[in-house]
């Protein structure tokens, strides 16, 4: 399992890109945090999520 | 008048009122933005859960400075994620640090402020501290890096005005950074107040967004808060302790 956003996903062996593209998220708004690290997008492509990894996911909005 | 610049982190901006964005509709942004005169605006990070979610960069003009707020943090080391977290969006080194434990008065932790500001200063950050008006907490602020002092004026989100008002003289009198008045300020009058104490600009939310109608009353945010940077660059009039003094000369000939 992986957390993404707080919540359990079954989505180990996949690449954050193909997480990513499947849930239809916009890759230009939001930024990736993985176990605490940010990850460039350019490397989107390039890591597999694994058991126990914790993913967040971000955007901007309103606030003040 | 021409010339006056409110410099933050060597970024020259000619309006005085940082907006923020947060409690109200999206279509409003532009609205507000051009009404306010803003060239600064306050957004949050927050976990993109659905696809749906609107992206609130479409309603920004490209020239108006983004400052994202790290709110939701409660220590330091989580303010630092989110501020990275901020960058990697892509939208410059602006940051407005807003560190709260509290969550009954939503008051700033101070202490967490000043180690989040070094260390996002050390990184490069444009960084504005939001924080409860206290003169040594400020000292630790501008040594750590920080560009600006935000002081809060009352309980954020609660239009009380200023409270805090003689706390944040001691700063404005005190710190050589500008002083931005942040959190609580609820109507122009109060906005323009500040501004004739010397703070540097006026960071407003909730004013805006909860008033009956927003473009309008930011158009009055803006024209009060210019007002009373006027006013604080004129000089304001002396107070007489006793007495009165006419304001037109005496003429002796009614009376002989």
């Amino acid at each position: 399992m992986v957390v993404i956003n707080g919540k359990n996903a079954d989505v180990a062996g996949t690449t954050i890109l193909q997480y990513l593209t499947d849930e239809e998220y916009n890759i230009k708004t939001i930024a990736v945090e993985l176990n605490e690290e940010i990850i460039s997008k350019t490397y989107f492509a390039n890591i597999v999520l694994k058991d126990g990894d914790v993913m967040e996911i971000v955007h901007f909005m309103g606030g003040g | 008048m021409n010339n006056d610049k409110l410099i933050i982190g060597g970024h020259e901006f000619e309006s005085r009122f940082i907006l923020g964005s947060g409690k109200y509709s999206l279509n409003l942004i532009e609205a507000a933005i051009k009404d306010a005169g803003a060239q600064i605006i306050t957004l949050a990070v927050r976990r993109a859960n659905t696809k749906e979610e609107e992206n609130i960069l479409k309603y920004i003009p490209q020239n108006v400075t983004l400052l994202p707020n790290t709110s939701g943090a409660r220590d330091a080391k989580e303010a630092v994620r989110i501020a990275r977290l901020a960058r990697e969006l892509g939208c410059g080194d602006f940051v407005k640090i807003e560190i709260m434990r509290d969550s009954k008065y939503l008051l700033p932790d101070n202490q967490e402020t000043v180690k989040a500001t070094e260390i996002l200063a050390n990184e490069g950050f444009v960084v504005m501290p939001y924080m409860y008006p206290d003169l040594n907490i400020a000292r630790d602020l501008v040594n750590a890096g920080a560009a600006s002092v935000m002081p809060l004026a009352s309980p954020i989100g609660s239009n009380k005005g200023l409270s805090t008002k003689e706390f944040i003289q001691i700063l404005i009198d005190e710190i050589d950074l500008p002083i931005i008045v942040d959190a609580g300020i609820g109507k122009p009058s109060q906005a323009c107040e500040a501004m004739e104490m010397g703070a540097a600009a006026i960071m407003a939310n909730t004013a805006l967004a909860t008033a009956g109608d927003l473009p309008l009353m930011a158009s009055a945010f803006r024209q009060a808060i210019e007002a009373g940077r006027k006013a604080y660059l004129s000089g304001l009039g002396r107070v007489l302790v006793r007495g009165a003094e006419a304001s037109d000369p005496l003429t002796d000939f009614l009376h002989d």
